[in-house]
């Protein structure tokens, strides 16, 4: 589960991580509000408007109905020096935060993470400005090769980690934690030392990176990333930015982070399948899948490409799918209407495939399914399975193997798009 | 032959008498293996009841152990529990340790991990489907009656798509030595690179079927090991070709991030090991008869 940079500022100050200080704001008058309250305790007219999205890359990002096509096609190519101003704006004063938030809430940001589509923002994080002295990357995450934590490090702070790694990797330093040790104090001397700091920021930065360390171990976090971790002119290190995302199995820990889930950042038909314990992410394709297991659901997914189509969505209905789970996997499927056919690929294990046949049938009667439906039954009791779809007087195509299933669903799905064509739907 | 487990493996579930424990406790008792006992804290002393067969219940592993001679534990524990229950079974120096919990916090199992380091256990799991020599020993939750004895190791990320390979492989009349799920979570106890020198060592293991997923680098370090050691054929897949970036495919550890993870690297890596990769699932079985010229 992933949080909005405000909401990962206030876990961290909840757990004794300094931060600079800063309100949310949903509408351009509480942006106005949090200037002057900023200005008042800080002493400085300059603040930070910054847009909440989930996605990343914000500050290089556009507004989508303020920006050129050519524009946006620059940002999605993560070009340098675009025209126009970013989803992140340095203001002096009340009236131009109350202005940048204008110009921020209710818009769409395009950044190269979101893609073309976008995200709306609707909220904006003012934050008092700072004098920066130096920007560093860090990331703490998992190291799943070493099966621990890894704390990473680079001097090119505002840079994605990625480039870095890709151009200059002899600049990313890294340390992993022991788990029962915990993160050392002379491990996060030696990243300051190798970052090249000296004198009182080098505690600073140790004593920063503790606090982080220990703010993701304490909320079961799988990624924390400071971009950038900056250094003041006054030689304190701060997190300027913090992205957070969180190991969904431990959740069940913190119900404090579970309130922060922000519906808005995600696709309804997966908050729905959330709901009915289904595993499902959408695609831009035409051909809805149904399969059980996440393995079979990916490769369901690519033998459909393989066969020249496009999968509109991974779901994976588990090991226990019951009527009412593939009746809800039905309904979620067929609400994306880009769907042009569904393929439903099931092999029984403990999960016998004459229930899955009956639910199957249940689903289509329920939803009153309009698109080809493919379905391939294998493993425990298929042949009763295979029976019963036979027999169900419902225009269900049967199919023997992925290969077999996967050809018949492409070739039904370009007979219904001929029989339909855009514009002309049933 | 096989690969860690045979007609001599000596099996205790821990999770017992909850409902998915006690549903494959019997499942695994009429397949046939030496299914033992079980372990419930609290109901030691009781016993195991499914059909005809009937098998002791304990307080702790140890005990079991002392009193079954047990060397494999298979365990159904809610995942808030099952990272000490893991650690109890290895603590009892349980030769093998399948956990087939799903959910388990990656907290948990990082520090799981740690205690098992110099330890004897070896640990397949967690999130797993379990490990099967056709005939002998089934342990975990696959379909037993898919499967038939052969000389064909088949090693997966995944439950289904395990059960997939080895439908396919029956099919071409290819039998398996030992099926092994190594689970979807980012951080498990057996890796491809592990299973693939066992399967090596193995003299009844002829050829290899290994499907991998996108996220993480397992499949790399076992194709870049292969490459330099191993002789007997291996067929590769890799599931996730058309997922996006950034997005969790069901399992806990199929995701791409910060570029990598990606299929296509790992199927470059497969390459340029030798391995014979299909990039349609639905070819598996057929790919391997015909390296094989079987």
């Amino acid at each position: 589960m992933k949080i909005h940079e405000y909401q990962g500022k206030e876990v961290l100050r909840r757990l004794g991580v300094p931060t600079l200080e800063g309100f949310v704001a949903f509408t351009p008058a509480e942006a106005r509000e949090a200037a002057k309250r900023l200005a008042e305790s800080t002493g400085s007219p300059v603040v930070v408007v910054k847009s909440q999205v989930h996605a990343g890359g914000r500050g290089k990002g556009r507004i989508k109905e303020h920006s050129t096509a050519e524009v946006l096609a620059q940002v999605l190519r993560g070009e340098d020096g675009v025209a126009g101003k970013g989803g992140v704006r340095v203001v002096k004063g009340a009236d131009a935060a109350e202005e940048a938030a204008k110009d921020l809430l209710g818009n769409t940001l395009v950044t190269k993470q979101t893609g073309i589509h976008g995200s709306k923002v609707r909220k904006v994080y003012v934050e008092a400005g700072c004098r920066i002295a130096r920007e560093i990357y860090l990331a703490i995450l998992m190291d799943r090769s070493k099966a621990r934590v890894l704390i990473m490090c680079s001097s090119e702070g505002g840079t994605e980690i990625e480039e870095v790694a890709a151009h200059t990797p002899e600049k990313i330093l890294k340390v992993w934690v022991d788990p029962v040790a915990g993160l050392g104090g002379w491990q996060a001397r030696e990243l300051a030392f190798a970052l090249g700091m000296s004198g009182k920021t080098v505690n600073s930065f140790a004593k920063l990176v503790g606090g982080l360390y220990k703010a993701y171990d304490a909320t079961d976090a799988s990624m924390l990333e400071i971009n950038p971790l900056i250094v003041t002119e006054t030689g304190e290190c701060l997190p300027l930015d913090a992205k957070m995302t969180f190991d969904d199995n431990g959740l069940y820990r913190h119900p404090e982070i579970v309130e922060m889930r922000d519906l808005d950042e995600e696709e309804p038909q997966e908050i729905e399948a959330s709901r009915y314990d289904l595993s499902y992410v959408k695609l831009d394709g035409e051909i809805g899948c149904l399969v059980n297991g996440a393995g079979l659901a990916m490769a369901t997914m690519d033998i459909i490409k393989f066969y020249g189509a496009e999968p509109a969505n991974f779901l994976d209905v588990g090991g226990g799918a019951n009527k009412e789970k593939v009746t809800a996997a039905f309904k979620i499927i067929t609400a994306d209407p880009a769907v042009k056919g569904i393929l439903v690929n099931i092999f029984g294990g403990i999960m016998k495939c004459d229930v899955i046949a009956e639910g199957v049938l249940a689903a289509v009667r329920e939803t009153g399914l309009q698109v080809p439906l493919v379905v391939r039954l294998e493993g425990t009791n298929v042949d009763l399975g295979k029976k019963i779809l036979a027999e169900s007087g419902l225009a269900v195509i049967p199919a023997d193997t992925m290969a077999d299933a996967a050809e018949k669903i492409v070739s039904a799905v370009n007979a219904y798009k001929a029989a339909h064509p855009v514009g002309g739907a049933s | 032959m096989s690969i860690l487990v045979n007609k001599h493996t000596r099996v205790i579930c821990q999770g017992i008498t909850g409902a998915a424990g006690a549903f494959h406790s019997g499942q695994m008792l009429a397949y046939g293996t030496q299914f033992v006992g079980g372990v419930t804290p609290g109901k030691g002393g009781t016993f195991f009841e499914s059909g005809s067969f009937r098998v002791p219940i304990f307080n702790t592993v140890k005990e079991a152990v002392e009193a079954t001679g047990a060397d494999a534990s298979v365990i159904f524990v809610p995942p808030p529990f099952a990272a000490d229950a893991i650690m109890e079974a290895a603590d009892a120096n349980m030769r093998l340790v399948v956990p087939i919990t799903e959910g388990i916090p990656v907290k948990d199992m990082v520090t799981a991990w740690r205690y098992l380091q110099g330890k004897n256990t070896t640990m397949i799991g967690p999130n797993c489907p379990g490990i099967i020599t056709p005939g002998e020993c089934k342990i975990g939750i696959m379909p037993g009656h898919i499967h038939t004895p052969g000389r064909i190791g088949v090693l997966s990320r995944s439950g289904t798509l395990t059960y997939e390979a080895v439908g396919q492989l029956s099919r071409v009349g290819l039998g398996q030595s030992t099926a092994i799920g190594i689970g979807g979570d980012p951080i498990i106890g057996t890796r491809h690179i592990d299973a693939l020198k066992l399967f090596h060592a193995d003299p009844d293991t002829d050829a290899v079927i290994m499907i991998g997923e996108i996220g993480g680098t397992n499949e790399e370090e076992a194709a870049a090991w292969a490459k330099a050691n191993m002789t007997k054929p291996i067929v590769g897949f890799i599931a996730g070709a058309t997922a996006p970036p950034g997005r969790r495919m069901g399992h806990a550890g199929a995701i791409i991030s910060g570029g990598q993870g990606t299929a296509e690297a790992k199927y470059e890596a497969m390459i340029a090991a030798g391995i014979h990769i299909v990039r349609s699932p639905a070819e598996m079985g057929r790919k391997m008869a015909e390296i094989l010229g079987h």
